[in-house]
């Protein structure tokens, strides 16, 4: 391949969330070794730590697992990001454990995953593991859902067992109200069928291997075609207020929904005041049109109020909420609970106010998806449905229409963590 | 028709993003500059990020006083170009003042002094922000990093209580005496990086590219037989066609024996290796976990 070559890639991210009993670890093993994608000094680094550690095979999973705590208990505590490039594309991986008490960082990965890679064990089918790392992929908004039914090789490569989860899974997503698009693969981890090289193993399938559809899968700037409501929450105010500069103000920002052109009638929200777009610049050089998710500097026609936490939006599309009140699902990350009534800092995409839950609706037991009602407080991994009340008014879009102009997180005015995290619902 | 944007285009945005948010959420940030390639691309996606302002925060370099000349070099003529203010934290200083102890031996490296020399100037100059190059995949315990990386008052990382990072938000609020250190790059590869530098035509120091040096071997790497390196009786000085794939402290630089010429030679050289461009950096093979024992102290 020529270097030019190199420069024309697509990026796409995407999430595993799994324990190492579903072969999760040596599924992304297999991806990156059988993708070229390890080098020979990180496998001679595996190999000694296996044989130190009296492993008779090389386990890969030391390759994901850095931290010392992590290889001393032999599990995964935090989210780790992975990078791996094909002659077609670039991908990031967010490796999130699979464990009950880990939602939060199953959370975390999938908030910017395009597709996630759910991994059933063959012989044991659709577990209560499986249904709640759908939920959250749901929750998430994640676009594609890979099923990956590994361990095929312990079940013979049975066209029914496979057949027969499908239908399984298929009927917890109606159930689940999920509609993201599915694909459904019989993988070996372990012996590498299907996952990067296609298998003889499994005649009766005539579809991608997981790496063929990794590469192949649509990503979904869903929020960024022509014609979606412009977004672009405003970061920051460049003012050079040099010689050569001397009135210029440059709305900095990331795109986040639809697509900004020279021209264009904006509004600025939540003040409403309206502009025309005269310029878009990136360092120095001017754009006729830029396209979601870039980041841009924006300057107007006329000299009105802007700063950051204001929400740039195009004057003709659907309009976001401007309120003080929501509700939203919310998952918590803090040991100390969540208090109903209790200030906290609520953190849009760049604006930031003073907020407290007023009420929870309902929490969602995550193990059987039912709502629970009646609670006061939630306890670090719960996800619930609160209503959200706001100090001013801030201008949120439905988490499904937006991701980005759509979430938010709150944080805890005396620690400054970030305690929860929340998606918007129905505005 | 649904608009593609490569990789680069999306790696540059994140990144531009992040730096903006510095800007916004930060009173007194700096760019911890080294006159590697990745605090170079920083540097420049900082000067995309402002432009026409100049770059809102001075660059800080932590000088080993065992760096290339050429580094030195490339970096004061890279702030006169930008007209960037810059910050020199001296780690002979700290040895003068007794802050720190030199190493001793044929392996003495001046890297991990280079921590409390930091950790002081951070304090000097209040600086609540550094900007730094790392990426994720260069080594394990930094995958687990995050954008914002929170650090105590001691300067310490606690990796296992992180603060969540979710979407593009970040929380950069803190407690008098603690900082940040923020990570623009994190998501990018050392093969983005090359491309992004071939495709923007960023200059670079001559070190990147191969030339004739006096070094020597040890433990099967390649290192720059400079004054500061002290050599067994066994090494044999020789001149070598070598070029660096990461730049830091003369002691622990390895060499790679290159005839990689221009950008598009290291891009299909980096292609074409089979070793991890930390592989060659004789500070992380010192234990398992020392890149995570070293950022735990407040190292880079």
């Amino acid at each position: 391949m020529n270097t030019k070559g190199y420069l024309d890639m697509e990026l796409l991210r995407f999430t595993t969330a799994g324990s190492v009993d579903d072969g999760k670890s040596t599924l992304i093993g297999r991806l990156l070794y059988d993708s070229k994608s390890i080098f020979e000094d990180q496998l001679e680094a595996v190999e000694e730590a296996s044989r130190s550690r009296g492993n008779e095979e090389v386990n890969l999973a030391l390759l994901t697992d850095g931290l010392r705590a992590e290889r001393e208990q032999g599990i995964t505590i935090d989210v780790a990001y992975r990078y791996f490039a094909t002659p077609k594309r670039k991908f990031i991986i967010a490796d999130t454990p699979g464990h009950v008490q880990y939602t939060r960082n199953m959370v975390t990965g999938a908030s910017t995953a395009d597709l996630a890679i759910i991994l059933i064990d063959a012989r044991n089918g659709v577990v209560e593991q499986t249904v709640r790392h759908t939920f959250i992929a749901k929750l998430l908004d994640i676009p594609h859902i890979a099923v990956c039914v590994n361990k095929m090789d312990l079940v013979d490569f049975s066209e029914e067992r496979f057949q027969a989860i499908e239908r399984d899974y298929r009927e917890m997503m109606r159930k689940m109200n999920c509609d993201a698009r599915l694909y459904f693969l019989p993988i070996s981890a372990k012996y590498g069928d299907n996952v990067v090289n296609a298998s003889d193993r499994a005649p009766w399938y005539a579809g991608p291997t997981l790496m063929g559809l990794l590469e192949g899968v649509q990503i979904s700037h869903k929020a960024g075609e022509e014609g979606e409501p412009l977004r672009m929450p405003v970061q920051y105010v460049i003012r050079p207020i040099s010689d050569k500069f001397p009135d210029y103000r440059g709305y900095a920002g990331r795109l986040a929904g639809g697509v900004l052109h020279v021209g264009d009638r904006v509004r600025i929200l939540p003040s409403g005041l309206e502009s025309r777009v005269k310029a878009i610049m990136q360092a120095d050089k001017s754009l006729e049109v830029a396209h979601t998710p870039e980041s841009v500097s924006v300057l107007l026609e006329d000299d009105i109020d802007i700063s950051r936490g204001d929400l740039l939006v195009g004057a003709d599309s659907p309009q976001p909420v401007v309120g003080q009140q929501f509700r939203m699902m919310c998952c918590w990350f803090n040991e100390q609970p969540m208090q109903l009534r209790k200030r906290y800092i609520v953190r849009g995409a760049t604006s930031e106010c003073i907020g407290m839950v007023s009420q929870i609706e309902y929490r969602v037991d995550i193990h059987t998806l039912e709502s629970v009602e009646g609670d006061n407080m939630l306890k670090m991994n719960d996800i619930a449905c609160v209503n959200l009340r706001m100090a001013s008014p801030i201008a949120f879009d439905s988490y499904t229409d937006n991701r980005a102009t759509g979430s938010l997180v709150l944080i805890d005015p005396d620690s400054f963590e970030t305690v929860g995290a929340g998606m918007v619902m129905n505005v | 028709m649904t608009y593609k944007l490569t990789h680069l285009k999306e790696l540059e945005s994140e990144s531009i993003y992040v730096l903006r948010e510095v800007a916004a959420q930060f009173e007194r940030p700096a760019i911890l500059f080294s006159g590697g390639k990745d605090s170079i691309v920083v540097t420049y996606l900082a000067y995309k990020a402002f432009y026409p302002a100049k770059i809102p925060f001075p660059l800080l370099h932590i000088d080993t006083g065992h760096n290339f000349q050429e580094t030195l070099d490339y970096r004061d003529a890279l702030v006169k170009k930008l007209g960037a203010q810059l910050i020199v934290g001296s780690v002979q200083e700290s040895i003068d003042k007794g802050r720190v102890k030199e190493e001793q031996g044929y392996n003495a490296s001046r890297n991990r002094l280079q921590t409390t020399t930091l950790l002081d100037t951070i304090e000097e100059y209040k600086f609540d922000a550094c900007i730094g190059g790392a990426r994720r995949d260069e080594e394990k315990a930094r995958a687990k990093e995050r954008f914002f990386s929170h650090r105590d008052e001691f300067g310490q990382w606690n990796p296992k209580n992180q603060r969540p990072e979710l979407w593009n938000i970040f929380n950069g609020k803190k407690n008098v005496g603690e900082h940040f250190r923020v990570f623009p790059i994190s998501n990018w590869t050392e093969m983005d990086v090359w491309q992004y530098i071939y495709q923007e035509g960023i200059e670079m120091p001559s070190l990147y590219f191969t030339h004739e040096r006096a070094c020597f071997e040890r433990d099967g790497q390649w290192l720059a037989a400079e004054p500061c390196m002290r050599l067994k009786p066994t090494e044999q000085v020789v001149t070598r066609r070598v070029r660096c794939r990461t730049i830091g402290d003369i002691s622990c630089t390895g060499l790679t024996l290159s005839e990689a010429h221009t950008l598009e030679d290291i891009i299909e050289e980096i292609a074409a290796t089979r070793v991890t461009e930390r592989g060659g950096r004789a500070d992380d093979k010192r234990s398992e976990t020392s890149m995570e024992d070293r950022k735990k102290e407040g190292y880079f």
